[in-house]
């Protein structure tokens, strides 16, 4: 049977031997020949010499899901020989460089061993140590390349552009592409049954990670200052807000630039500068993880309480504690919903790809400045670090930012008396005055009790007012987060299935499988928090409402009872949180275990 | 920290400033700390620094932490921002703040348990930041808030109100300052007012962080027999070693005030701070030599005061990330987004 545009595979290799440059090589040639493509990349918490793996799924019904099972296998670490070889489906295949024979007990047979000699014949064609180790992994891509049909024109293109400025480089990736190939095309029947033919279904879209997309989110959301404490997998969303701010944001004339990115001391100092930067009137934001949340918590009561905008980006890792800081996890849901001492409840924005990372990046700031409060977006690692193929990213340039309800000099002036915390208009959102601007602006910020005058207060009925407008503040933003995706069966059913953030790849395919099983399932991904009235309603409309997410303790479920009030027994949670992307299988799994048990 | 809003009636005697502003105007709420709290004559001396230097208020944004010390800002120039942070965390506070707006002039005052233990990271921090803030460290040993425990700055020996000896070395701001590469460096007494107006001046005009730990007796647990920071003890032990006079940039510098100095430092802003040595092999621009000198008269339990270091070189931190002279803060979003053209291009990248 043969599965074109349809299958996994997996490339197995340590990391420090530079397989990410082969492997993107792979991803972006399958996505220029229009297939739908995505790739997971499974990484160690170390610089190098540890098992690496990338796994790329090509699906041409689009499904962007991670997926467990590999119909073959580039197993090019000894180290992890054994488990990579238990990995391939039944029926599948396995590459490996058969420089070395490979032991016996390690051959199945129902795979077929495809035998490349890599480390014999770079040995031959390059010289010196690194660049030998290099080239096996871009001579394994092109032994892939003739295995699963790829388009060589593409690929050469592609080393062409890469290398443009650098010959030497050409040179040696194009000899050890064709190395693999050749060998492929000459010892094996190539290509496999698993294999690519050209589609047209990705000419409107890009790939991208997530921590790209959120960093070039702030630089169009007008972000000026960006304070962190560097922590995997957050980093590179600062560095591409870095790179971007060179690109964009300095002025080669005047030696200036339109940014300030300050490496803080810890995560604590992190939002503290990107409080005082907000109070100060710019846009400020710290990309974090769970651990940094943890740390940042008092603060974020301070400015839940005193009401200091700031955007804070938590691309969740598993937990608790250090955990396993290169997989990914959505353990922080009920961290950052009630982040801090005290009574506090936050604005959370949950994106589910990079697309909506770039989208709810911008969205952040202004959910932060004008309800004048912390705002998270929660991504993971998956979504930040890995590629996704996703349509391609959108700007309506009659964007203005929503600054709020900031006074100016000339508002201040005509002003009688500000209060710093008075409802004037009834919307629960007091106004703002930045300092420096008027004498008649000035109040003092504080994290102890006050009054709606802005003054120091121990007094009940004081102290109370304030915290019910905040409580109706936090609450009006349900209908300022972005509304939550909602699909229904085709036919009326009484369940329904809820999901967040990356989980919407893997519950949309279940979905698809599940109803051809006759399985109907109604379907919602909340966006944002608080919930908005179509998430009250959702769960009300269903007699079982599953709830699929990526932590131990059903932290989404948990909200929504928390936050909808229904119970235990409206809802049945569906998790898996072993640090891999959730995949259809897991959902499937789960929703019919769930029902077998009730019938 | 209760909010008494005091009776703004100017009585006609009172005498304007260059702006026009009386003492009146750079006053804030009245005091809630106890009676002959070193920490409220500190806040006498910033309001005549700051009416004498004719600063219009709202200019001004004052930071703090939490302690007795940290609910001072509440007490002057009501006309400026307060921000007051967690404990021990203004530093942090007033490095965003700084980014988004270097044109604000920043004043933060925090007590010793705020800066020398929890916020020990933050002050270190931000001095090597070099941002750009005067930071007034008021100094009692004690928490006082918390009604009199040791703090890090209490000296080895030192015993409590109750009697306790403390037997850990303490944490000196002024030599932790100098050790970190502080561009301004000052200690002085809350009861000597002379010497600190103008160390205040000095610092508010000084481009980068001004550092200076004054000593402030928190009469209520920390001004006994024993208490190496008491009223008592401060004032036979302090010693002055560089006096030093602020000369704001209009003003000329006279021969009178020329008499004596050692050294005069022009700040960012164009006015002088003339040094007036008082101990004779000292050098306050010479850092080795300052700590040194200052390490070796603690041995014999003195105090040094006076405006200790100074760095004419300094770069604040806005200079090293090379900000424009508009803020960040302020900047039309014109400037700062690339629009949809560009990421249509961008995003060639990604495919
Ligand atoms: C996180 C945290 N821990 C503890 C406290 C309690 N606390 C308030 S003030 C203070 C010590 C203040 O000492 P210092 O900075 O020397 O100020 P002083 O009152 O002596 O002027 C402490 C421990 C707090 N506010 N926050
Ligand atoms: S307790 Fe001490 S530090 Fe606090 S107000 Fe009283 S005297 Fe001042
Ligand atoms: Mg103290």
């Amino acid at each position: 049977m043969s599965q074109i545009n349809d299958f996994a595979f997996k490339i197995a290799t340590a990391n420090g031997t530079g397989s990410a440059s082969a492997n993107g090589l792979i991803m972006q040639a399958i996505f220029r020949m229009g297939v739908p493509v995505t790739g997971k990349n499974v990484f160690p918490s170390n610089i190098q010499g540890l098992p690496t793996w990338y796994e790329i799924r090509v699906s041409k019904d689009g499904y962007t899901a991670r997926t467990p099972h590999f119909d073959l296998m580039a197993a090019l670490n000894p180290a992890t020989y054994a488990t990579d070889v238990a990995e391939v489906r039944s029926g599948g295949w396995l590459l490996h460089d058969s420089t070395w024979p490979l032991d016996e007990t390690l051959k199945r047979p129902d795979v077929t061993y495809l035998g490349v000699p890599l480390a014999e014949m770079c040995n031959a064609a390059f010289k010196g140590v690194r660049e030998r180790i290099l080239m096996k992994n871009i001579a394994c891509a092109g032994a892939l390349a003739a295995l699963l049909g790829m388009d060589t024109g593409i690929i050469k293109g592609l080393t062409r552009e890469k290398f443009s400025k650098k010959p030497a480089l050409l040179d040696s990736n194009a000899k050890a592409i064709a190395l693999g190939f050749d060998y492929a095309t000459a010892h094996f029947d190539c290509p496999l049954p698993i294999r690519l033919e050209p589609m047209d279904e990705t000419k409107d879209s890009i790939l991208i990670d997530g921590n790209t997309a959120a960093g070039l989110g702030a630089v169009y959301a007008g972000a000026t200052v960006g304070a962190w404490y560097p922590i995997t997998p957050s980093t590179s969303l600062m560095e591409a807000f870095k790179g971007f701010c060179q690109k964009y944001r300095r002025d080669e004339a005047t030696k200036r630039n339109r940014y300030a990115i300050i490496q803080a001391e810890d995560e604590l100092a992190a939002i503290g500068m990107v409080i005082g930067a907000s109070w100060a009137g710019a846009r400020a934001f710290t990309p974090t993880s769970g651990p940094g949340i943890s740390l940042m918590n008092e603060f974020i009561g301070l400015a839940y309480y005193a009401e200091v905008p700031a955007v804070l980006f938590d691309v969740q890792r598993a937990g608790p504690s250090t955990g396993m800081p290169t997989r990914t996890q959505q353990c922080d849901l009920l961290l950052c919903a009630y982040a801090s001492h005290g009574d506090t409840r936050h604005i959370c924005l949950y994106p589910a790809d990079p697309r909506e990372a770039f989208e709810m990046a911008v969205h952040a700031f202004d959910l932060a400045e004008r309800f004048q409060t912390p705002v998270f977006v929660l991504s993971d690692l998956d979504i930040g670090m890995n590629d996704w193929m996703v349509p391609k990213l959108a700007w309506d340039d009659g964007y203005r930012p929503d600054r709020g309800k900031v006074l100016s000099a000339a508002e201040l002036d005509q002003a009688k008396r500000f209060y710093r915390y008075l409802d004037v208009d009834g919307d629960g959102i007091p106004q703002r005055t930045l300092p420096g601007v008027h004498p008649k602006g000035a109040y003092f910020t504080r994290g102890s009790g006050h009054n709606k005058y802005g003054a120091y207060t121990e007094d009940a009925d004081e102290y109370e007012e304030v915290m019910e407008r905040l409580a109706r503040k936090i609450q009006s933003a349900a209908k300022a987060v972005p509304a939550p995706v909602v699909r229904k069966a085709a036919a009326p059913t009484t369940l329904g299935l809820i999901t967040v953030g990356g989980c919407h790849a893997a519950c949309m395919e279940a979905i698809d499988v599940m109803a051809k099983d006759g399985i109907a399932l109604d379907y919602l991904r909340v966006r944002g928090f608080p919930f908005g009235d179509e998430v009250h309603e959702f769960v009300r409309q269903h007699d079982v409402t599953f709830v699929v997410e990526q932590n131990r303790d059903a932290q989404l479920r948990s909200l929504l009872m928390l936050e909808t009030g229904a119970g235990v027994a409206a809802f049945e949670s569906v998790r898996y949180y072993a640090g891999f992307p959730m995949s259809a299988h897991h959902v499937i799994a789960g929703v019919k275990a769930k029902l077998e048990r009730a019938a | 920290m209760t909010y008494i809003a005091k009776p703004k009636v100017h009585h006609p005697s009172l005498q304007r400033n260059a702006i026009g502003l009386t003492r009146r105007d750079y006053e804030g709420a009245i005091t809630t700390l106890c009676a002959g709290c070193g920490h409220d004559s500190i806040t006498a001396a910033i309001i005549q620094a700051f009416w004498e230097l004719s600063v219009p208020p709202h200019t001004v944004a004052k930071l703090s932490g939490i302690g007795c010390s940290s609910k001072t800002p509440a007490y002057f120039l009501r006309e400026a921002h307060g921000f007051n942070a967690v404990h021990g965390r203004m530093p942090a506070i007033a490095t965003g703040a700084g980014a988004a707006n270097a044109g604000l002039m920043m004043i933060g005052v925090s007590g010793d348990g705020d800066s020398l233990s929890i916020g020990l990271g933050q002050l270190s921090h931000a001095i090597r930041r070099n941002v750009d803030i005067l930071y007034l460290l008021e100094n009692n040993g004690v928490y006082g808030l918390t009604k009199g425990q040791f703090s890090a700055s209490a000296d080895p020996g030192s015993t409590s109100k109750k009697g306790e000896v403390n037997t850990m070395e303490a944490i000196d701001g002024v030599l932790l300052a100098l050790t970190l590469g502080a561009t301004f460096v000052a200690r002085s007494f809350s009861g000597d007012k002379a010497q600190l107006v103008p160390l205040i001046q000095a610092g508010l005009a000084h481009k980068g962080f001004a550092f200076i730990d004054i000593i402030s007796p928190c009469v209520t647990f920390n001004d006994h027999e024993g208490s190496t920071k008491s009223y008592a003890y401060t004032r036979e032990h302090q010693v002055e070693v560089v006096q030093a006079d602020f000369i704001a940039p209009r003003e000329a510098i006279t021969s009178e005030q020329d008499a004596g100095t050692v050294k005069s430092v022009m700040l960012h802003d164009g006015s002088w701070v003339t040094l007036h040595k008082v101990a004779d092999s000292y050098d306050p621009t010479d850092r080795d030599r300052a700590y040194a000198y200052i390490r070796e008269r603690q041995k014999v339990n003195e105090v040094l005061t006076g405006l200790l270091y100074i760095a004419s070189d300094s770069k604040d931190m806005a200079e090293q990330h090379e900000l424009p002279d508009q803020p960040l803060a302020g900047l039309p979003f014109e400037q700062l987004c690339p629009g949809s053209a560009e990421l249509e291009k961008l995003q060639a990248r990604f495919r």
